[in-house]
């Protein structure tokens, strides 16, 4: 592998091979880390700070979309999972098709996000609305980072959606397959990581009350 | 000749640049927007310096504000932030551990695009909406939520920015764990490669801070989202806090390169093996990860308990041993060494002289109950110049002076090189040494008019502006006619032992017709 490496030519990322790629995926996943951590900070920060005001504004939740929603992310890390399995054992066609089901999943996950921001924001729940001024400060940080926690954590899905989507037409072309599969396995860490963001959503937003 | 200017591929001029993958031009793109933008913002300190010695007859107090504001921004964000790392690091990371390029040349190519996106939204922001903004370079809040200048595209342009130096740093770690050539041990590896690694992980691991932080000063504009806002129950410190997780350590992302050239430098010169290679190597680790912790030291008058101001403190203090430690050993580098006062020497002994007094007035502010007084005058100004200008930007020119036969194949005159780092040396310390006594006497910082007991000193800073500004023209005008005239450069002019000196100037394409077995250290004189 090394020796392969040292030689490869100029263009492309053949000069890193597999583990490079990992590295690369790695480093940028820990970016990301740091990245929602701002945002957990200052939830860590208003939750200590207006805990009563949380609490009220946590009960308008709506918990079973909120555990429709984890399961279904869950399960798609699954397929995830699966489906680069199956391209290591070199049934693309299974991948592709796993690889579906997850992009599948996102999007149900996505519309059920898309209701349930709806339904607060017809309601008047939503940063600096008329409503949300007069009640209490907490209140209305519960849910302006509700809407910016959810909402970037959408935008990961949205991204990863397009990503998977990427690999869905690799996969199908063999430019993906049993020999060199790094792109779709970083794929699935990203995957993972965005769904791992929302299991600590999840409880932040919709259990601790 | 096969050199890397002359490109066999299939696009012609401007396309054969910007789309190459190559380390070697992406580094010689990023130097010549560098430099641009080094120039524009000098300009602006100039004129800042303008106002200064007849306050409103060259400039209306809220255009000095924006002016104030724009040259940070335009020094920070798009010179010294990027500076080191993405033109030298870029150029000559891949040649000293001997790659053939970086581990993803195309996310190289990548971040050089985000860098001119960034830099062209924070340049536009200059021109639409409610203008150029006047928040000052740390933007901030509750007054950058609410000026109607225009902070939100500016913002922006340094979220992107940022997009761009976290791919550099993750790009350069990889680079250096998985592309050293057969025989680069860790302990073999030049030192500039050392702290570019230590730089990396900085890059990753504080650059997303001001990335979310930056975000949600624009969400809180369009959606008024109340998180630093007192009126909505927000709290703006919680963004001095937020910004500075960033800020202070990007204060390593720029002066730990700059340390590293100075290592790099300083050996040559001196023909000497640099003294104490490890503690210089492991200096640079330590300055990252303590680095870290001691952001709150810019917000000792802001509103912390005092346990976090005597945490931060001692942090602070801390951080200065490592710095110290690699002050100690370029110094045992040069004792007893043949010594060869040639311009890159000068540029980098100067850089030791002048980090030094930035270091050494930063442990005098670094104590909390001399910050009270010190904080925001012309003292942080004059003590930030010195470590920032003195240290990064001497260092820069160090480099470009050190490098310069290897990357453009041209000599440069030696005798207007030293004329123009004296002119440029004197200028810069008549320049910032009055603002220390200024700062000290309670001038404080970004106030457009003054009392008249400070007009001596604004006077004699302003003087030190024009001379500076006389420097930079001497040295940029000798390089200048270096690149069009100069004769042409040896492979290896200074004698240096690392191995971008071992192949053709300027370089291969492909850097090395074969990867170079490592059998020995990178610092070796006869």
């Amino acid at each position: 592998m090394a020796e392969k490496e040292m030689t490869g030519s100029k263009d492309g990322e053949k000069h890193t091979g597999y583990t490079g790629a990992k590295f690369g995926m790695w480093f940028f996943l820990m970016t990301e880390l740091i990245f929602f951590g701002g945002l957990f900070l200052l939830y860590s920060v208003y939750r200590s700070t207006y805990a009563a005001d949380f609490h009220i504004a946590a009960l308008d939740e709506n918990i079973v979309i909120g555990s429709v929603n984890t399961v279904i992310l869950i399960t798609s890390s699954f397929t995830m999972a699966l489906s680069i399995s199956a391209v290591r054992k070199g049934d693309n066609r299974l991948s592709a098709w796993l690889q579906a089901g997850t992009i599948a999943m996102g999007c149900v996950f996505l519309v059920n996000k898309y209701f349930e921001w709806g339904d607060k924001i017809g309601r008047g729940i939503y940063p600096n609305s008329t409503l949300m001024m007069q009640k209490k400060k907490g209140e209305m940080l519960f849910y302006s980072l509700y809407y910016v926690m959810t909402g970037i954590h959408a935008l990961h899905v949205i991204i990863g959606i397009g990503v998977i989507g990427a690999m869905l037409l690799l996969t199908r072309s063999g430019a993906i397959n049993s020999g060199s599969f790094v792109k779709l396995e970083n794929t699935g860490l990203y995957w993972h990581f965005v769904d791992m963001v929302w299991i600590y959503l999840f409880p932040l937003f919709y259990l601790v009350t | 000749m096969n050199t890397f200017y002359a490109d066999p591929g299939p696009r012609r001029g401007l396309a054969a640049w910007m789309m190459s993958t190559d380390h070697k031009r992406i580094g010689i793109m990023y130097l010549a927007a560098l430099l641009l933008f080094f120039s524009i913002g000098a300009l602006l300190g100039v004129l800042i310096r303008l106002n200064l010695i007849s306050p409103g007859t060259f400039v209306q107090a809220h255009n000095y504000n924006r002016l104030f504001t724009i040259h940070g921004i335009i020094m920070i964000f798009l010179f010294i932030i990027p500076g080191i790392p993405a033109s030298f690091g870029n150029f000559f990371l891949p040649l000293h551990i001997g790659a053939r390029d970086v581990a993803f040349p195309r996310i190289n190519r990548l971040s050089w695009w985000l860098y001119l996106a960034g830099a062209v939204v924070v340049l536009e922001s200059l021109f639409f909406g409610g203008g150029p903004l006047d928040t000052g370079w740390t933007f901030y809040a509750p007054y950058s939520i609410q000026t109607r200048t225009n902070v939100s595209m500016a913002v922006f342009g340094v979220f992107i920015l940022g997009f761009s130096s976290i791919l550099t740093g993750l790009n350069f770690i990889t680079t250096i764990h998985r592309l050293r050539a057969p025989g680069m041990t860790w302990h073999r590896m030049p030192l500039f490669a050392w702290t570019l690694y230590a730089t990396g992980w900085v890059q990753l691991l504080a650059t997303p801070t001001i990335a979310i932080t930056l975000l949600l000063v624009i969400l809180e504009r369009f959606f008024g989202l109340g998180f630093f806002d007192p009126s909505k129950g927000g709290d703006p410190l919680l963004f001095e806090h937020l910004f500075w997780i960033y800020s202070h350590p990007a204060v390593y992302i720029m002066v730990l390169p700059a340390m590293g050239i100075i290592s790099e430098v300083v050996p040559v010169f001196a023909r000497k093996v640099i003294f104490g290679y490890r503690v210089v190597a492991y200096s640079a680790l330590a300055i990252a990860s303590v680095g870290y912790l001691v952001w709150g030291h810019h917000m000792f008058t802001s509103g912390m308990s005092d346990t976090a101001r005597v945490v931060f403190s001692f942090f602070t203090f801390l951080v200065a041993v490592p710095s110290g430690m690699k002050v100690f050993n370029w110094l045992g580098t040069l004792y007893k060494g043949s010594i060869r006062l040639d311009a890159p020497l000068l540029f980098a002994l100067s850089f030791i002289f002048l980090f030094s007094v930035g270091g050494l007035t930063g442990l005098i502010q670094s104590a909390v109950a001399t910050n009270l007084h010190l904080h925001s005058t012309y003292w942080i100004v004059a003590h930030f110049h010195y470590v920032m200008f003195g240290g990064m930007g001497f260092s820069f020119l160090a480099a470009l002076h050190y490098w310069f036969p290897k990357m453009f194949g041209r000599m440069y005159r030696e005798r207007p090189a030293k004329i123009g780092w004296l002119v440029f040396f004197l200028g810069f310390n008549i320049l910032y040494f009055s603002m220390f006594i200024l700062g000290y006497n309670g001038m404080p910082r970004r106030y457009y008019d003054y009392p008249p007991q400070y007009f001596t000193g604004q006077l004699v800073s302003t003087i030190g502006s024009w001379v500076l500004a006389a420097g930079l023209i001497i040295i940029f005008r000798n390089l200048i006619v270096a690149f069009y005239r100069g004769p042409k450069a040896p492979d290896n002019p200074w004698g240096g032992s690392t191995l971008e000196w071992q192949v053709p100037s300027p370089p291969p394409r492909e850097n090395f017709e074969e990867i170079p077995v490592i059998t020995r250290g990178p610092y070796l004189f006869e």
